[in-house]
């Protein structure tokens, strides 16, 4: 799947729960919704794509952050 | 004519809960206060003698047929408008009855001949069956034959005028067989609620006119048949009945397969063939009612272009090779097991049908969960109501509207918001119309002037006609309204939903950024226009709301099913009958297919793959492992087509081809396919690109249960044999086996038993219960063991409700100086999604291309005229429609159906979507449209083929004359 499609969909999903809410909350929100409706290979793609890229909304980033720490936790727990 | 096994009461039954006791011929009977003396006697085993009284009409006492005796009143009155009293004593036989009932009749005969041979209602014919009651046997005022007095007095044009009338392609008018009774005429009134159909003239002049004596096609009748039921002779009457011209053998009670209504039809049955569909009075959803789909347009089920044999081919460019279903079904489960070892277990998926039963959609997605071993499954909800779904769980708790379509007779306000019921779910439509002539105020939220705007006895209290992708702006002004004047309705909002939640939505929506004048420059709707809207909804005792894809299909659906759901709390307006939130559902069984599991993160009855428990209680009965992480979605799994991890495919009953927008991306994604397979009744824009095509069963050949947009659960019952020899569930069965994994059901009754087994908000349908009550509205298990008509009752689903703020975030696909319109989309009546079935019947009558609304303005300024051809260009394609210049658009938006493959629409429509679900934004794209001298190559080429197939109005219209 193209990044950039990956890139605008969460940026999508963090423009909703970023409204009305605390950043942190939004992007533990986001991670939640990204982790419950995507499948696992978009997840591993985003997390490939990784909190840096540049079209990354800053709740868009720190969701992908809050990704790739559990990613490592999950790998790190066997 | 009625159904064949239809006994008529004569009046509508009373809904008055107050009993009275009255003797009809000297037997007591107890019936509710307010009941005829006509339905009183029917109910006592007696029918009155009758002609213009039929139970599905108020009484009209015209016939003077029904006559009786009331002890201690004076003279006969008609029992069809005699309410009984408490110890009425009632006779409704006698010499003087017999004596005046006999007048009457050789009146009638006078007027209407009884040469009932050949008639296609003989043996049904209400007025041969009164004739023959009372030994009338012939004209004892004339002995020359038919009309002959009322021809004689006539001028040539009303000669002509009792000419029959063949324009319809689904019934006939006979005027010289009709009695004047009335009933068609309020049938279409009450029934209906077009108000088409008149009597116009005098005394014997008098006779049944559509609109100002124009011909049925002509008129603005929409062939919803009511009239044609309601005939007590052959005046109006079906051509199909008349080609066979004989009397049905039996007749099966089934669920029609278009909309989302699922109204309950008697198929009555010629020689294993259907003679004709009448709509079943004792139909929950439809109340004895159809439209022109679903009691007309059937007949696509036995159409030429039927498959009937399994295919295969190695490449997409070789031509079809008939197999048998053996070969078919070893090759796909060869190929599926290829591709899996090749690329891995996810490498393959399927689509489920909202055409099929929930019975055929459980299967499939058990075949892909334990079978395929992924959760790659998804269904056509993706592309509709999936933010249904997703918003009415977070806010309410269940992925499902809140009440029965007969709740709607019970509001003071109704709001339609980006739907259009009298063509995409009539008969609901006709319920709501009905609501609306007695009283009810209507606020339409709609970018186009839709038929409920303005009506015959209606018009709508408030259009907010909004700029498309400016839904939620427009429910959150609606919202700031209620918040900041004081209309919340504390109490119910106290007890009911998450307080905190409400308090930060309460405080983000009163921000007069989102009062109604701060969004009057983004939705185009006069501030003080959505005041009004805001203050008659909240004012409501009963407020309703009723919505369609117009609200789904867009880049911000899901929250716009939230805010309406914000709106319905905020209000307290959900809970009880004549309120709730009310998806209108766009096929016959999109609830069903969403509640079967076909969400690739959620097993049957919505319950996310991830929890263990749920998972458990499906690996202990399929005896299988599952996966616990979401699958793709159907717009994933064409973005991993492309990119070359996803190769296997297995489609039931959906035209992606043409149903999902950015055809050039879609068809890319299908003919990167190592293994499409395709099972479908005809050979769809998808099958083009398949490997393995598998024939399709049709509803009429299978049984099996649909749940409409109330969660009824209805029988869909086997009316033939399957033309390809098997029914849907039972290919999906062979394929299970053929990869192995055993499945033996022997009845889809079997399916459902196991279904309610493992679903909580099943536990209680069996096939008998369905059989005794009719239907069932889920949930339906121990706490509610005959179903839940309202849902929320007292406290929601998940609890407390829960209030979502809902920013307006603007679609990127935004009109500019390169693409000035917004492009729109829609359905009409007379034909249904992308027209595989109604094509393939004569209601291409009415609508046989897709056409381009264009405000006049805008098509003045390109030089455009109605019936030019203009191309319409988006950053997605390119097509070209006629266009049809109309002030029912407003200027800068166009409006489009997508009925036909050959219009293209969703080569224009982009992959926009929905931000929580990936539903497309079909209702949104920027476009420019300019004058053009043809289609293009592709689309006539598409035309040339089908045209060749189907009539055309004006070949009807030739005909007829």
């Amino acid at each position: 799947m193209h990044a950039e499609i990956l890139v605008r969909m969460i940026n999508q999903i963090s423009d909703f729960y970023g409204a009305g809410s605390e950043p942190e909350t939004a992007a533990k929100e986001t991670l939640s919704h990204v982790q419950r409706m995507w499948a696992v290979r978009m997840c591993r793609q985003m997390i490939d794509i990784g909190a840096e890229d540049p079209g990354l909304k800053p709740i868009s980033r720190r969701a992908v952050a809050l990704l790739v720490a559990a990613d490592a936790a999950k790998r790190a727990a066997g | 004519m009625y159904a064949i096994d239809h006994f008529d009461c004569g009046t509508p039954a009373s809904e008055s809960d107050k009993r009275v006791t009255v003797e009809i011929d000297g037997h007591p009977i107890e019936v509710p206060e307010g009941t005829s003396v006509m339905r009183a006697a029917a109910l006592a085993g007696t029918s009155i003698p009758k002609l213009c009284a039929t139970d599905s009409l108020k009484a009209y006492g015209s016939c003077r047929l029904c006559l009786v005796e009331i002890e201690g009143r004076r003279g006969y009155p008609a029992s069809c408008t005699t309410l009984v009293a408490e110890g009425m004593k009632i006779r409704t036989d006698s010499d003087k009855l017999s004596q005046l009932r006999r007048g009457v009749v050789e009146l009638y005969v006078s007027e209407h001949p009884l040469d009932c041979d050949g008639c296609p209602a003989d043996g049904h014919c209400e007025l041969q069956s009164m004739a023959k009651l009372h030994g009338v046997s012939d004209n004892v005022f004339s002995s020359d034959g038919r009309c002959s007095e009322r021809i004689t007095h006539e001028s040539k044009a009303r000669v002509s005028a009792l000419m029959k009338d063949e324009s319809n392609p689904y019934f006939s008018f006979d005027p010289s067989l009709c009695i004047a009774c009335s009933r068609c005429v309020r049938a279409c009134d009450e029934t209906q609620g077009t108000l088409a159909l008149t009597i116009s003239g005098r005394g014997l002049a008098s006779q049944v006119s559509a609109s100002a004596d124009e011909s049925f096609i002509n008129s603005e009748c929409v062939s919803c048949g009511a009239c044609v039921e309601a005939c007590p002779t052959a005046a109006l009457s079906e051509k199909s009945i008349a080609a066979l011209a004989r009397p049905a053998e039996k007749s099966v009670t089934t669920t029609c397969a278009y909309c989302g209504v699922g109204c309950s039809l008697k198929a009555e049955v010629i020689d294993g063939q259907v003679s004709r569909m009448v709509p079943n009075r004792a139909g929950h959803a439809n109340q004895g009612h159809a439209c022109v789909k679903g009691r007309f347009a059937y007949g696509y089920a036995t159409h030429p272009d039927r498959i009937k044999s399994p295919m295969i081919r190695a490449k997409i460019t070789d031509p079809w090779r008939e197999v048998s279903w053996d070969e078919a079904i070893n090759h796909t489960a060869s190929e599926f097991r290829r591709i899996q070892s090749q690329y891995g277990r996810d490498a393959v998926g399927g689509i489920t049908s909202s055409r099929c039963t929930n019975e055929e959609v459980y299967l499939v997605q058990k075949l892909i969960r334990a079978a395929f071993g992924n959760n790659n499954v998804d269904t056509c909800a993706r592309v509709c109501h999936s933010p249904t779904g997703f918003g009415l769980k977070q806010t309410i708790g269940e992925s499902a509207g809140t009440q029965t379509f007969m709740s709607v007779m019970k509001s003071d306000v109704v709001i339609v918001m980006g739907a259009n019921p009298t063509d995409g779910h009539p008969v609901f439509a006709s319920h709501l119309k009905r609501a609306l002539r007695a009283g009810a105020k209507l606020i339409i939220i709609d970018p186009r002037e839709i038929q409920l705007t303005r009506t015959p006895h209606i018009e709508a209290s408030y259009h907010l006609q909004l700029r498309p992708g400016t839904n939620v702006a427009m429910i959150t002004a609606i919202a700031h309204v209620i918040v900041t004047e004081g209309l919340v309705k504390e109490s119910y909002v106290a007890d009911r939903c998450e307080k905190e939640a409400f308090e930060k939505w309460r405080t983000w929506v009163a921000d007069p950024r989102h009062s109604p004048e701060a969004t009057e420059a983004i939705t185009g709707v006069p501030a003080t226009t959505v005041r009004g809207a805001a203050r008659l909804y909240s004012s409501a005792v009963n407020g309703s709301i009723y919505y369609g894809l117009g609200v789904t299909e867009h880049s911000q659906g899901s929250t716009t099913v939230m805010g309406i759901a914000n709106l319905a709390m905020a209000t307290g307006n959900i809970g009880r009958e004549g309120v709730g939130v009310n998806p209108l559902r766009g096929q016959n069984n999109v609830q069903g297919s969403c509640d079967m599991g076909s969400f690739p993160h959620e097993f049957p009855g919505y319950r996310h793959v991830s929890d263990d428990s749920t998972r458990h209680l499906f690996e202990d009965a399929w005896g299988v492992g599952l996966s616990n992480e979401p699958g793709l979605r159907i717009p994933n799994m064409f973005e991993a087509a492309l990119d070359g991890s996803f190769k296997g495919m297995y489609i039931q009953g959906e035209d992606l081809a043409q149903s999902d927008p950015n055809t050039h991306h879609v068809v890319a994604a299908l003919s990167a396919l190592e293994c499409l397979v395709v099972q479908d009744i005809f050979m769809c824009e998808t099958a083009k690109f398949a490997h393995v095509l598998l024939p399709g069963s049709s509803f009429l050949e299978k049984d099996g249960t649909f749940t409409n947009a109330e969660r009824r659960i209805s029988r869909v019952r086997k009316v033939m044999e399957p033309l390809a020899g098997l029914a849907d569930w039972e290919v999906t069965q062979r394929l299970a086996i053929a990869l192995g994994y055993p499945m033996n059901y022997q009845h889809p009754s079997q399916i459902m038993d196991e279904i309610a087994r493992l679903t909580p908000t099943f536990h209680g349908v069996t096939y008998d219960k369905l059989d005794q009550q009719g239907s069932i509205q889920w949930p339906c298990n121990a706490d509610a063991p005959a179903g839940t008509p309202t849902m929320h009752i007292g406290s929601f689903v998940r609890g407390k409700g829960k209030f979502f703020v809902t920013e307006y975030v603007p679609t990127p696909e935004r009109a500019n100086a390169r693409f000035p319109l917004l492009l729109t989309t829609g359905r009409v009546l007379t034909q249904y999604n992308v027209g595989a079935q109604t094509r393939r019947t004569q209601n291409n009558v009415w609508h046989s291309e897709d056409t381009v609304e264009i405000h006049p303005h805008d098509a003045e300024v390109r030089g455009i005229g109605h019936g030019d051809w203009i191309g319409v260009t988006s950053r997605a394609g390119e097509t070209v429609l006629r266009a049809d210049v109309t002030d029912r658009v407003q200027p800068g938006v166009i409006y489009t159906t997508f009925h036909f493959p050959e219009s293209g629409a969703n080569v224009i429509t982009t992959d926009n979507s929905d931000w929580a679900t990936n539903c497309p934004e079909y209702k949104v794209t920027a476009v420019q449209v300019v004058k053009v001298e043809k289609p293009l190559d592709w689309q006539i080429r598409f035309r040339q083929n089908r045209e060749s197939r189907l009539p055309s109005r004006r070949d009807v219209a030739h005909e007829s004359a």
